[in-house]
């Protein structure tokens, strides 16, 4: 077995910090927000990942893992040890589903919906990609957003547009996304609708 | 950053704690309106002295945060003095009466005069968070008509208010709705304060602790207080300009003055009328009234 590698130094200042950044970009939908992440997982698990997980996931909020992170043994130890949460087998039993090949990630209704009286019962899923700036690839409107946001992003999930169609159009159900990069954050919650044209 | 009190982990509430009700707080803001169940601790105030609010201030403070708390718009009532005391002394934050150098503002029962901007959180101490409460008390009930956004009972209940006085005699807690969707209470605000809820640059987070509910209005989301085609929603107005101030479309408080009839109309925003007083408006009783209202200050 692997030794451990370092989770937060200040938990709860840390911990803190990375939430603010998360309940800004959710509340301001599909914009882009610096994101420090000073931990070190075991890869293929990036530091921005682990940082959410760390910050948010504990006994009560379990994590699923894509299948190349649960390839490997150290990062399931990594985050048992570092947030008590338990790790899952199936997407929709996930409080948090963390993605590191967004490409091969499961169609969005595959997660925990929610129900339609309690539509808060559902995965908020965390996505690692290369790339995202603010952009006009994807375009939104809703709860949070000034007129319009944009975003580009690389690299995202099969038919990827469709999907969030699909999961806005449930609303008040389905999942809420986080989209992660090198140092940057931005989250799609059910609420925002995707608009076409330029 | 003053020192922290031993003993505390920062802000007061544990880690763990915190992570439940922060994860509460990013579903309520993903589904603007809707109110999300959470496991409300025991705090060491009483039921009705802001918990829920004091939770969610808890849970998203940072060190680096400058918190304001008002009470019915006044930084200086007891509430509000104690609550931001036990920051303080709990976080080490700094804290403030300006609305302007607040990046948190707790409240109980008002919206600053003073329009709050982008990356500013506006925190509600809620009493009773589910609006349909008095129209219908089973929670599993009130549950499903939001699961339906059947909303109809609340539209008969503003009806009745019309065929027994006229108009809509609903002044406080006047329902909304929120992002096209949700019918939600804005906690006992006057409903003087709901049009500062629309569109708002700010985060709006609501916490009630005794009933377990925490829920948002993201920035620059529609929030519409319900109403009728014949019968507009209308705020309050005031005849006369607050009496220290001389301001004007803002939303005043009777004070009595003595046992003979005596009394003046002045700010409810304490903070707002300091500022325009110290920038020299003078409103008509500000020379005369008791020091007790007007401050210091103004005997100068």
């Amino acid at each position: 077995m692997s030794p451990l590698t370092r989770g937060f130094a200040e938990p709860a200042r840390e911990a803190q910090a990375a939430f603010r950044v998360l309940m800004t970009a959710m509340s301001r939908p599909a914009t882009v927000h610096p994101f420090a992440a000073a931990v070190t997982p075991p890869p293929p698990l990036s530091p921005e990942l682990a940082a959410i997980a760390l910050s948010l996931a504990d006994p009560d909020a379990p994590i699923w893992l894509d299948p190349p992170l649960a390839a490997v043994p150290a990062i399931a130890d990594y985050l048992r040890f570092h947030t008590g949460a338990k790790i899952v087998g199936r997407p929709d039993e996930a409080a948090f589903a963390l993605v590191s090949n967004p490409l091969a990630c499961p169609y969005l209704d595959r997660f925990a919906q929610g129900l339609d009286a309690y539509p808060d019962r559902s995965t908020t899923v965390v996505l690692a990609l290369a790339t995202l700036d603010a952009g006009s690839a994807l375009r939104f409107r809703g709860p949070g957003i000034d007129g319009v946001a944009g975003l580009d992003a690389a690299p995202l999930p099969r038919a990827f547009a469709a999907e969030l169609d699909s999961n806005h159009a449930l609303f008040p159900r389905g999942v809420d996304l986080v989209l992660l990069a090198p140092g940057r954050l931005a989250a799609l919650p059910r609420s925002a609708r995707r608009i076409e044209g330029a | 950053m003053t020192p922290v009190q031993d003993g505390y982990n920062f802000a007061y509430l544990d880690e763990q704690t915190k992570r439940m009700i922060r994860r509460a707080i990013l579903k309520a803001i993903a589904i603007p309106g809707y109110q999300v169940p959470f496991a409300s601790r025991e705090m060491p105030m009483p039921y009705g002295w802001g918990t829920g609010g004091v939770q969610v201030t808890a849970s998203i403070l940072g060190p680096d945060d400058v918190l304001k708390v008002i009470d019915q718009g006044s930084d200086d009532t007891t509430n509000a003095v104690s609550i931001r005391k036990f920051f303080k002394k709990t976080a080490g934050v700094a804290t403030t009466t300006h609305t302007a150098e607040a990046t948190i503002v707790q409240t109980r029962h008002r919206i600053p005069e003073e329009p709050l901007g982008a990356g500013q959180v506006l925190v509600y101490q809620v009493p009773i968070p589910e609006p349909l409460r008095f129209l219908e008390p089973r929670e599993t009930e009130t549950r499903t008509l939001h699961a339906l956004a059947e909303y109809g009972l609340m539209h008969v209940k503003l009806y009745e208010d019309i065929a027994r006085h006229g108009h809509v005699a609903t002044t406080y807690a006047y329902p909304v709705e929120v992002a096209g969707r949700y019918v939600m209470d804005p906690s006992p605000t006057p409903k003087f304060d709901n049009p500062k809820m629309h569109m708002s640059a700010a985060l709006q987070l609501f916490g009630a602790g005794r009933e377990q509910r925490i829920y948002a209005v993201p920035p620059y989301t529609p929030v519409k207080s319900l109403d009728f085609e014949d019968h507009p929603f209308r705020i309050q107005t005031f005849k006369d300009p607050c009496a220290l101030c001389a301001a004007e479309g803002v939303y005043l408080d009777e004070v009595v003055l003595d046992d003979r009839g005596g009394r003046m109309m002045v700010c409810s925003d304490t903070d707002f009328c300091e500022t325009r007083r110290a920038a020299g408006h003078r409103g008509a009783m500000l020379g005369t009234a008791p020091a007790e209202i007007a401050g210091e200050a103004s005997h100068g």
